[in-house]
């Protein structure tokens, strides 16, 4: 597997880390209640087709990156800096 | 009182050769990590061509003392003065610095890079974050047949060992 | 016997005996030369065999390379390569290949059918494990391993390219030569030891030419093309993703003590082209297994290329035009052609030979090499004498690499063929036999025309020439199975037969998934390449099915066998992982301290001294030093994280629970950091060392994670926070130097004298070391008055070597993690032994330290019910009723009545030590509602090593619980 870091360009699996659904960029507010936080800490789909995680370029730039991809296909749309990311 | 005796991260390690390639210890003077802060790229790049001669290189290439170094990241070859425009941390001895040269050179980092290093894509000053083995490692060709590398200071004997045995697999062949 | 006598060669073994080969050629032809027929023993039922093919197929002629722990089993006689010296021993017989006693499997074949050993090895199930299973796996095999560590060198690489293309027949080398001359980086890999593929086996023209020659033209043309690499001997072994490749690499030649055996590849190709071409398959007739029973196009490619003569009376079977080639090819060399056996009744052939059209071969003679063979021709039979029979049922498209990633081929009347399906893997496309063209023409028009388009796409100029060559037709009428009684082998590396398949679809295994399973049908070494295509046939016939519904089993990579040593190379040894060394480690070394490894690092267990005879001597003269005088420690391997920026301090609020804006400048703070979950993630200390400049301590094992945690805040959770991080870990050497001693200690390093004005306790600063720019910090893991002094880790070495042998002038020396341990443990200070991963603030005692003033990561979570209350184990103290009785970490802990069984357990200990200090054996851990049980005394229970011992609950500070040892 590949992924085009916005940095590096397209670059080896091995080069990073995953570290899951890309819901972790909506951070719920300290008292925002225990549904809220439950769905954020633990609750996740589980999608045959297209999904969208963050993934952390350690062994490269030290980027973390928004990675669209295709859990059936293998595809992978697009990986940008997450920092740029709207949320 | 006796000033404290430094030693280099490859000190007894360096140089090893084998066929067509070499392997050096390079020691540089000073390295300094520069962050610049939110919008101030341009502003410190020009501080840094003051005092450098030359400002923030391209993401994943070096100028001059220059180095891209990573996400927002850069490693300068002197000590500067950035006064609030940057992080400016010193990392003169975190990294174990090395150069390996020779016709051999493109293929033994093959044996243990997971990306194109060959001459028509990976170009003099072209830099590379990525791995060499299961370490992390900066890459930075230097000249036709010669590349240097940057690997974490504890880890200098495990770079010299694994460049060691491609070298070694690379000259039988 | 050879049709020319060779230019040069050299000897080699088979079994001991000594035997002349041409160097370079396959094994299987060399035997073939020397008359050998007889090559090893069946899988299942010892049947003798001998070679089938001329390539990676080979389902018979496997043997064993070398001797000792050198010894290579499982080897394809008809990939490898004869060299000067090479031996070559046969396997799976005993006493020997000629007698092998297993043999006796033979016989009794009618109980041994397919399910035999699910059905008769079922009871008594015990049994299963400790007799069945080893008998049955000592009698039916492959060749042996030797046990030993393999010596031989194994090599893996990575390679890059525009085009990659798999196989170097017509195809593949049209589609090398065009894409190459439009200038395109090609890389031209094929698993033999010469490109050309068929062109070196048959006998045709190309551009006028014979195509040995245009072969040799194309591939000095390749050769001038510095945008081209060839790889010979290099089998592409599977598809992944992205356009990435796996693949083998055989070095062949002379082995020297450094070249690899094999290279594994990882190859990126932006594009593929596979020129896979195809394989003929056999035909299902009763003992189609004998010796010189061959495959057609191998009889041809021995002759033609090697000069080997297979036979001196062949005979050749087959349902396809094909097969015919095979004849003229032997008769063109000189060799008799005994009979031409062709199924179809509307053949249209004609030669100098018999030729029996509509006909079938019906039974075979000869024990350990085939006699004749016994065919149905109009209605009668007829015996002819042959010692080789070419067969050939067709042809399978070579489609493997297609199905990697779940593309399923399509079946093709007309050919009688699976067909890849366009597009399944995305950037590879077919061309040639593997696509379904089958004449030299059409390959080397479909090889030019795909690497044209191709070249066009990445906006290349490419002009697809292409050479006059052969346009022949082929035809072929299946013929699967011959009717009849007899076993008819279809799996020859498994042995199995027609009627296995027909039990398998009778007992209702009818998906093909199923039946391949219940009889091992393409679960050999081979993956059944070969067979399995007349499988299926056989499986659609009994079920009364197409063979389109039957459909075929999953191709998975690799598609040939690649050595584990391979596929691991450079991570045997030393290249297991990376070895992190201290600056102080030569010196440690130097005092045969034993290094333990902490992750990646090495840090010393303990100092040993003369005299000394056990750890524990060590551990409790390095604790006094500490607790009397003074010890140094290389504390290096914490993590070091150095935060600057306008939101340092809010960063540090953020991820930390407790408040660090308010730290000032010089000084430092310990701090608590959890997951989001409400978990604790680490601790360690932050020294603040300007406004916006802070640097962050964290435990040595958690050092990756912490920084990959802070960078995921300021990248992902918190992008407004305008702050930097970067790990400061390698560029210090710091040393903790711990004891009433410590500032004396430091005093005579130090180029400024210290005192509790200018130093007191969590003071640091920068410091002048022996004439070099430092850092200082007074923290204490001892919970003694304590520094931690850091100089850039060039001076290392040298720091350590003088602070130890100073600390030894003032009755101290160094310490290892042994003594830290202890040190620690005695102050009831926490490592990742506590806090583990399933424990929280509260649970350590710490919950105060989550400030109400400010959101931080994991507040939220850590407040969620079930995280808090009496409920929970919390951080205790336990002390020994006795002096020696040890405790033992990871024992569980009951009320002193209670049975110590599962249901009954209250919690259990983390962290034990023999404290020399306090004369006791002391142990941190866990207890529900712990705090509020001071001084009562419980039960520990360790059932792993039996011991059970009665402990008072107790405050986890055991010693100097006031601090003021640390402080003075």
């Amino acid at each position: 597997m590949r992924i085009t870091c916005p940095n590096c360009g397209e670059r080896d699996r091995r080069e990073f880390y995953y570290q899951g659904d890309a819901l972790a960029l909506g951070r719920p507010a300290d008292d925002a209640g225990l549904d809220d936080w439950d769905d954020y800490l633990h609750n996740r789909d589980n999608p045959a087709g297209d999904t969208r995680d963050l993934w952390f370029h350690e062994a490269g730039c030290g980027a973390w990156l928004v990675v669209e991809r295709n859990t059936v296909t293998h595809a992978v749309h697009a990986a940008t800096l997450a920092e740029k990311v709207k949320r | 009182m006796a000033k404290l005796i430094a030693l280099t991260p490859c000190a007894g390690l360096l140089p090893i050769a084998h066929g067509a390639a070499e392997v050096t210890e390079v020691v540089p003077e000073c390295l300094v990590s520069v962050a610049p802060y939110a919008g101030q790229n341009k502003a410190t790049s020009a501080r840094l061509k003051e005092q450098v001669g030359t400002g923030l290189s391209a993401v994943n290439r070096r100028v001059g003392g220059v180095t891209w170094f990573g996400h927002g990241t850069w490693l300068v070859a002197a000590d500067v003065a950035l006064d609030g425009l940057a992080a400016v941390t010193d990392q003169s001895d975190a990294w174990a610095v090395v150069e390996i040269k020779g016709a051999g050179a493109t293929d033994v980092l093959a044996r243990l890079v997971p990306v194109d290093l060959r001459a028509q894509v990976f170009k003099k000053n072209h830099v590379a974050k990525t791995m060499l083995g299961h370490m992390s490692v900066a890459i930075v060709r230097t000249g036709p047949d010669a590349f240097e590398i940057m690997v974490m200071r504890s880890m200098a004997q495990t770079l010299v060992h694994d460049l060691d045995v491609a070298m070694r697999g690379v000259t039988a062949r | 016997m050879r049709l020319h006598a060779p230019e040069s060669t050299v000897t080699f073994t088979f079994d001991g005996r000594k035997l002349k080969g041409v160097p370079g050629e396959p094994v299987s032809a060399a035997l073939l030369a020397n008359g050998i027929k007889l090559v090893a023993r069946s899988f299942k039922y010892h049947r003798p065999r001998g070679v089938m093919s001329a390539g990676s197929e080979e389902q018979n002629a496997l043997v064993t390379v070398g001797h000792g722990a050198q010894a290579e089993p499982n080897l394809r006689a008809t990939t490898l390569e004869v060299s000067e010296g090479l031996e070559v021993s046969s396997q799976n017989a005993w006493p020997s290949l000629r007698y092998d006693a297993l043999a006796v499997n033979d016989l009794v074949s009618p109980f041994l059918a397919a399910g035999f050993y699910y059905k008769t090895f079922m009871w008594p199930r015990s049994f299963w494990e400790k007799l069945y299973e080893p008998v049955i796996r000592r009698a039916a095999g492959l060749g042996a391993l030797s046990g030993q560590t393999n010596p031989d060198t194994y090599e893996k690489a990575f390679a890059f390219c525009d085009v990659l293309v798999i196989g170097a027949g017509p195809a593949g080398l049209m589609a090398a030569l065009t894409a190459g001359r439009a200038g395109a980086d090609v890389i031209l890999a094929d698993e033999d030891t010469a490109m050309g593929g068929r062109l070196l086996r048959e006998r045709e023209d190309v551009d006028g030419k014979p195509a040995g020659a245009w072969v040799t033209e194309a591939l000095a043309e390749l050769d001038a093309m510095p945008n081209v690499r060839r790889m010979t001997r290099t089998t592409v072994t599977g598809a992944y993703d992205q356009g990435t490749y796996g693949a083998v690499e055989r070095l062949g030649g002379a082995p020297s003590a450094d070249k690899p055996i094999e290279c594994f590849w990882r190859i990126v190709a932006k594009r593929a082209i596979l020129c896979a071409g195809a394989l003929e398959r056999p035909i299902a007739f009763p003992n189609n297994d004998r010796p010189g029973i061959m495959m057609a196009s191998a009889v041809r490619a021995y002759v033609n290329r090697w000069g080997v003569v297979p036979g001196k009376r062949v005979t050749i079977f087959g349902n396809n035009d094909d097969a015919h080639r095979t004849a003229a090819d032997l008769v063109a060399a000189g060799i008799k052609v005994a009979a031409v056996i062709d199924s179809r009744d509307d053949a249209d052939i004609s030669g100098d030979y018999p030729i029996y059209t509509g006909a079938q071969v019906i039974a075979t003679k000869g024990r350990h090499a085939l006699q004749s063979i016994t065919i149905s021709h109009n209605g009668g039979t007829r015996t002819i004498q042959t010692d080789c029979l070419a067969m050939s049922g067709g042809w399978n498209l070579t489609v493997h690499l297609t199905c990697h990633m779940n593309g399923r081929p399509k079946w093709r009347e007309d050919i009688a063929s699976f067909v890849p399906t366009p597009e399944s893997i995305p950037g590879m496309v077919t061309a040639g036999a593997c696509n379904g063209s089958f004449d030299t023409a059409a390959c080397l028009a479909e090889g030019a025309a795909v690497a044209a388009e191709i070249a066009d796409d990445f906006g290349l100029n490419a002009k697809a020439t292409v050479p006059a060559a052969d346009h022949t037709a082929y035809s072929v009428t299946p013929l699967w199975a011959v009717p009849g009684k007899g076993r008819k082998w279809i799996d020859f590396q498994n042995d199995v037969h027609v009627k296995d398949i027909k039990l398998a679809a009778q007992e209702n295994f009818r998906s093909v998934e199923h039946m391949k399973r219940y009889t091992t049908q393409g679960m050999a070494p081979d993956q059944g390449k070969s067979s399995n295509v007349v499988a299926l046939a056989v499986l659609a016939d009994a079920t009364g099915r197409g063979i389109p519904e039957t459909g075929t089993t999953t191709f998975r990579p690799p598609y040939v066998p690649v050595s584990i040593a391979a596929m691991g190379a450079g991570s045997q040894g030393k290249g297991f992982a990376p070895e992190r060394f201290t600056t102080s480690h030569k010196a440690t070394v130097a005092r045969d301290a034993p290094m333990i490894e902490a992750g990646l690092w090495y840090r010393p267990s303990y100092f040993p001294q003369k005299g000394e005879t056990h750890w524990q001597q060590s551990c409790d003269r390095e604790v006094g030093y500490v607790r009397n005088a003074v010890g140094v420690c290389d504390v290096s391997t914490l993590g070091k994280i150095d935060i600057q920026g306008p939101d340092a301090a809010a960063l540090l609020d953020f991820v930390y629970t407790n408040m660090f804006s308010t730290v000032k400048v010089g000084r430092v703070r310990y701090g608590l950091m959890l997951r989001e979950d409400g978990h604790v993630m680490d601790d360690g200390t932050t020294a603040r060392l300007g406004e916006q400049h802070f640097v962050m301590t964290t435990t040595t094992a958690a050092a990756g994670l912490v920084m990959r945690h802070l960078e995921f805040v300021l990248q992902v959770l918190r992008p407004d926070l305008d702050a930097k991080v970067i790990s400061i870990t390698e560029q210090w050497a710091q040393f903790a130097v711990a004891g009433p001693q410590a500032r004396a200690l430091l005093n005579t390093v130090l180029d400024q004298e210290l005192n509790d004005e200018s130093w007191p306790f969590m003071a640091c600063g920068e410091v002048s070391v022996a004439g070099v720019s430092g850092r200082l910090f007074r923290i204490s893991f001892s919970g003694e008055h304590a520094y931690e002094v850091a100089v850039p880790s060039r001076y290392g070495d040298n720091l350590f070597r003088m602070l130890t042998a100073q600390a030894e002038v003032m009755g101290g020396g160094p310490y290892g993690m042994e003594a830290l341990n202890v040190l620690r443990i005695e102050k009831g200070f926490i490592t990742h032994a506590e806090i583990h991963g399933r424990t929280t603030a509260f649970d350590i005692g710490m919950a105060r330290m989550i400030s109400a003033k400010k959101d931080c990561i994991g507040k939220s979570a850590a407040a969620r019910p079930g995280l808090l209350g009496e409920g929970r184990q919390q951080l205790v103290g336990l002390r020994a009723k006795g002096r020696d009785h040890a405790l033992t970490a990871g024992a569980h802990l009951f009320e002193r009545q209670a049975a110590a069984i599962r249901v009954n357990s209250q919690g259990y200990t983390t962290s034990v030590c023999y404290s020399p200090t306090l004369k006791t054996h002391l142990a941190l851990g866990f207890l529900e509602n712990g705090r509020a049980r001071h001084g009562e005394v419980i039960k520990l229970r360790d059932h792993l090593r039996d011991i059970t011992e009665e402990v008072e609950v107790c405050d986890p500070v055991f010693f100097d619980p006031t601090g003021g040892r640390a402080r003075g």
